[in-house]
């Protein structure tokens, strides 16, 4: 069976530019980046050029990157960091109900340690108001931390203004930038971001590599200790061939980003009009105005969501229910419940992801598949929605 | 292209045998598992096993989704877990407590197969566009053309026969599964298993309460309880599924409390003869554990919730000649209309006895045995067999 992969948010495949950028650190660039002699000097020199690839990705000084094992441990190491580095007695955070669990579950966590934290409510499509970040910051707040676009649903937030009134009250500002990564440009001078997390895999390098972008000056206690790695923001021997690969990705992207995107959102636009012409009781969840080109978040009501993506992936079409993270969870996501929907709704909701990798005639494959799926999950009882209205 | 159907994949040797025979029949296999309990849950309570009580074989732990994987990996067959932990706690786990809180024996392995196996699961397999789902139960299904009914018959390994288990089964619900293991004794199914190259041939057979490996059931009961107790919110005794679910504050269950509490031991006649430390911890015909010495061997025979007692007293106490059951479901009839002639069978491992059925009040039925039968437990089931065909069941309320 041929399969077709629509399940870029989750991760994506390898480009053969990136993997061919990294056989060579396995091969011969074997040495340790710390070592003086010639080894470790090539294994420098090819750390050096990855750190200014991905510092031109976001617009930064490669000194100011950081390599991670990715975007959870940079989530983790950007909050954690600026709490555990704060000397204030009281301290708080303002974050959203939307963001990936790789911050709320942090901020959680920081909760029960005596952190104050503000999740903010999101509109109906997702989106953060600038003014209620204004309206939640105290005396006491260190951090907002506000993604930029959602994993799920794909909405983008005002970055810019949100960043303009961190600056306006001297806190720093942290953005999860994973979801948003080669498929938008990253500037976090425009943001006036402090720190931005990035992970490789969700833009054609492996997994297990990523990046936190640290301005200059910015407070930091790194989470693990053990030697001047990262200039020591992370202990660890550095992982010089996925790091490679993690430069290889970023340059990939810088080189063709502006086509790639639009590309991405042109089939993307196409998929979604035909899946509302050919399939009914079908809305879009999230923003179209305001989202990232790849993402389509569908609401096929009546169906259940479990169900629709066993069925495609039995007919070799790959997508999701929502965040791969929370897959095999029995709760609605958090994410779709934030929109306001009911719990019926985020249960009849899949998520279709291109890449770069993506074609027409994909799409046109899928396409012919989904009414039929559709309408054969109609038929039986959702499992999902029915589990929770007994309760 | 060949029919499509789900397999319950649970891991163990059966469920993964039945996906094999049915591959090598030409169906388009599709696994399924069944993530149902969060074992970290009772980790300290239920997760040691007791001394002389090896943890070995249980039915659905994480151990077995990652082995019912390995042998959908092997078949080469689409697998895919289905979480059903909330409606597991729901349906199976919290009426298992409450059912022990009442004084009774439960067996939760019927209600799993009632409300999760052939509900839930059945249902997804609808949704996937299977119309059928099989498990690797022994038992059989056939279609009686005379009655034009589905009937629900003993499995042909007397030894491993589990209608019991299943006496509550509808026609719509008997209509959509196959078993197919039903004809096959155990030690077949074993080679069967070996000759496929099934990884799991040799897996030892499941036997306990899936959810509760250790087999220390009073211990799980209690820290179900202690967990659940401070976030009940009524004084009700069924305040328990709520209470797991949504977290909130309020007093706990008068009922709870006073059931965990120690209480009397007393004799038949109503003399008090020690203490207990709580009745959940005792069963019909329980003879150990009772410290109690009066000369001779004395067995639970009434275990009671609202005295908070438990009553004991000789072997032959434990003898009755009849039973009120309720909550029935028939197969091969559509209902009771007359006095009828059955085997009734009441624990799972209980040889079923001759026994005249008839309409008592309020919807329960009267099981008479032609020969008194001993340790009829509350709790339990009562399935009637005509033969190897199963009639009909209920829930045993109390010996007569």
């Amino acid at each position: 069976m041929r399969r077709i992969y629509l399940d870029n948010n989750a991760t994506t495949r390898v480009a053969p530019e990136v993997l061919e950028a990294m056989l060579p650190c396995y091969r011969d660039a074997y040495g340790n980046a710390s070592s003086v002699h010639a080894f470790g000097q090539e294994a420098k020199g090819l750390l050096d050029t990855a750190r200014q690839r991905v510092a031109n990705f976001v617009n930064a000084e490669p000194n100011e990157i950081v390599f991670t094992s990715g975007g959870t441990e940079s989530d983790n190491l950007a909050i954690r960091g600026v709490v555990e580095a704060s000397a204030r007695p009281r301290k708080h955070i303002i974050t959203t109900r939307v963001e990936h669990h790789a911050v709320l579950h942090t901020c959680e966590a920081l909760q029960k340690t005596g952190v104050d934290v503000t999740y903010l409510p999101v509109d109906s499509e997702g989106l953060v108001n600038p003014e209620d970040v204004r309206k939640a910051i105290d005396q006491e707040t260190i951090l907002i931390s506000v993604m930029h676009s959602n994993n799920e649903i794909g909405t983008a937030q005002p970055l810019r203004e949100i960043g303009q009134i961190a600056l306006e009250h001297d806190v720093y500002f942290h953005t999860d930038a994973v979801q948003a990564a080669g498929k938008v440009r990253l500037d976090v001078d425009e943001w006036e971001a402090d720190l931005l997390s990035i992970a490789g895999h969700k833009f054609h390098a492996p997994k297990g590599v990523g990046a936190l972008y640290v301005r200059k000056g910015t407070r930091l206690r790194p989470l693990c200790f053990g030697g001047a790695h990262e200039r020591n923001r992370r202990a660890g021997t550095e992982n010089v061939p996925q790091i490679a690969g993690l430069g290889a990705a970023a340059d990939l992207a810088v080189s063709e980003l502006e086509k790639r995107s639009q590309t991405i959102a042109e089939l993307r636009d196409y998929f979604e009009n035909e899946v509302f012409r050919r399939v009914p009781e079908v809305a879009l969840n999230g923003s179209r105005a305001s989202r990232l080109p790849n993402t389509s978040n569908l609401r096929f009501e009546r169906a259940d969501s479990e169900a629709l993506v066993i069925n495609l992936d039995l007919e070799g079409v790959a997508c999701s229910t929502g965040s791969a993270c929370a897959s095999g969870s029995i709760e609605p996501s958090h994410v779709l419940l934030a929109l306001g929907l009911p719990i019926e709704q985020a249960f009849s909701s899949v998520r279709f992801s291109l890449s770069r990798y993506t074609t027409r005639e994909e799409i046109d494959t899928v396409l012919e598949i989904l009414p039929g799926v559709v309408s054969r999950c109609r038929q039986a009882t959702p499992v999902g929605a029915r589990l929770h209205a007994r309760t | 292209m060949s029919e499509k159907i789900v397999v319950a994949m649970s891991g163990g040797v059966d469920s993964s045998t039945a996906a094999a025979l049915l591959q090598a029949q030409g169906y388009d296999v599709i696994g399924l598992s069944m993530q149902l309990w969060d074992y970290t849950r009772t980790e300290s309570a239920a997760g040691q096993p007791r001394e002389g009580q090896p943890n070995s074989g249980t039915c659905c732990s994480i151990d077995d989704i990652y082995d019912a994987r390995r042998v959908a990996r092997f078949l080469n067959v689409p697998f895919y877990v289905a979480n059903f932990e909330k409606a597991f706690e729901q349906e199976v786990v919290a009426p298992f407590v409450e059912s022990y809180l009442a004084g009774e024996t439960p067996i939760p392995c019927v209600r799993c197969n009632t409300f999760l196996k052939f509900d839930y699961l059945l249902n997804r397999a609808a949704q996937i566009g299977a119309a059928k789902l099989a498990t690797g139960h022994y038992a059989k299904v056939r279609f009686n053309e005379t009655t034009r009914r589905y009937e629900l018959l003993r499995g042909a390994d007397a030894t491993k026969d589990q209608s019991y288990f299943l006496f509550e089964m509808t026609q719509a619900q008997l209509r959509r599964v196959i078993f197919p293991l039903g004809g096959f004794p155990k030690s077949q199914v074993r080679a069967m298993a070996a000759r496929y190259g099934l990884p799991v041939f040799e897996k030892p057979d499941s036997q306990e309460i899936c959810f509760i490996p250790s087999k220390n059931y009073s211990a799980f009961v209690e820290s179900y309880v202690a967990k659940s107790e401070p976030m009940s919110s009524e004084g009700s005794a069924s305040a328990l599924p709520e209470a797991a679910q949504a977290p909130s504050t309020g007093p706990a269950s008068p009922h709870r409390k006073s059931t965990l509490r120690s209480g009397e031991i007393v004799s038949s006649e109503g003399a008090v003869l020690g203490k207990h430390g709580g009745i959940h911890q005792f069963t019909v015909g329980q003879r150990k554990g009772l410290g109690v010495a009066v000369g001779e061997p004395l067995y639970v025979i009434q275990t009671d919730a609202a005295t908070n007692r438990v009553v004991v007293g000789r072997s032959e106490e434990l003898m009755k000649r009849a039973l009120i059951a309720h909550k029935l479901n028939w197969i091969s009839i559509e209902r009771l209309t007359q006095p009828i002639r059955v085997k009734a069978q009441i624990r799972n491992r209980h040889e079923a006895a001759a026994a005249t059925v008839r309409d008592s009040a309020d919807g329960c039925v009267e099981v008479c045995f032609d020969e008194p039968q001993r340790a009829v437990t509350p709790g339990q089931a009562v399935v009637f067999y005509d033969d190897e065909v199963v009639v009909g069941g209920g829930w045993i309320r109390r010996g007569l």
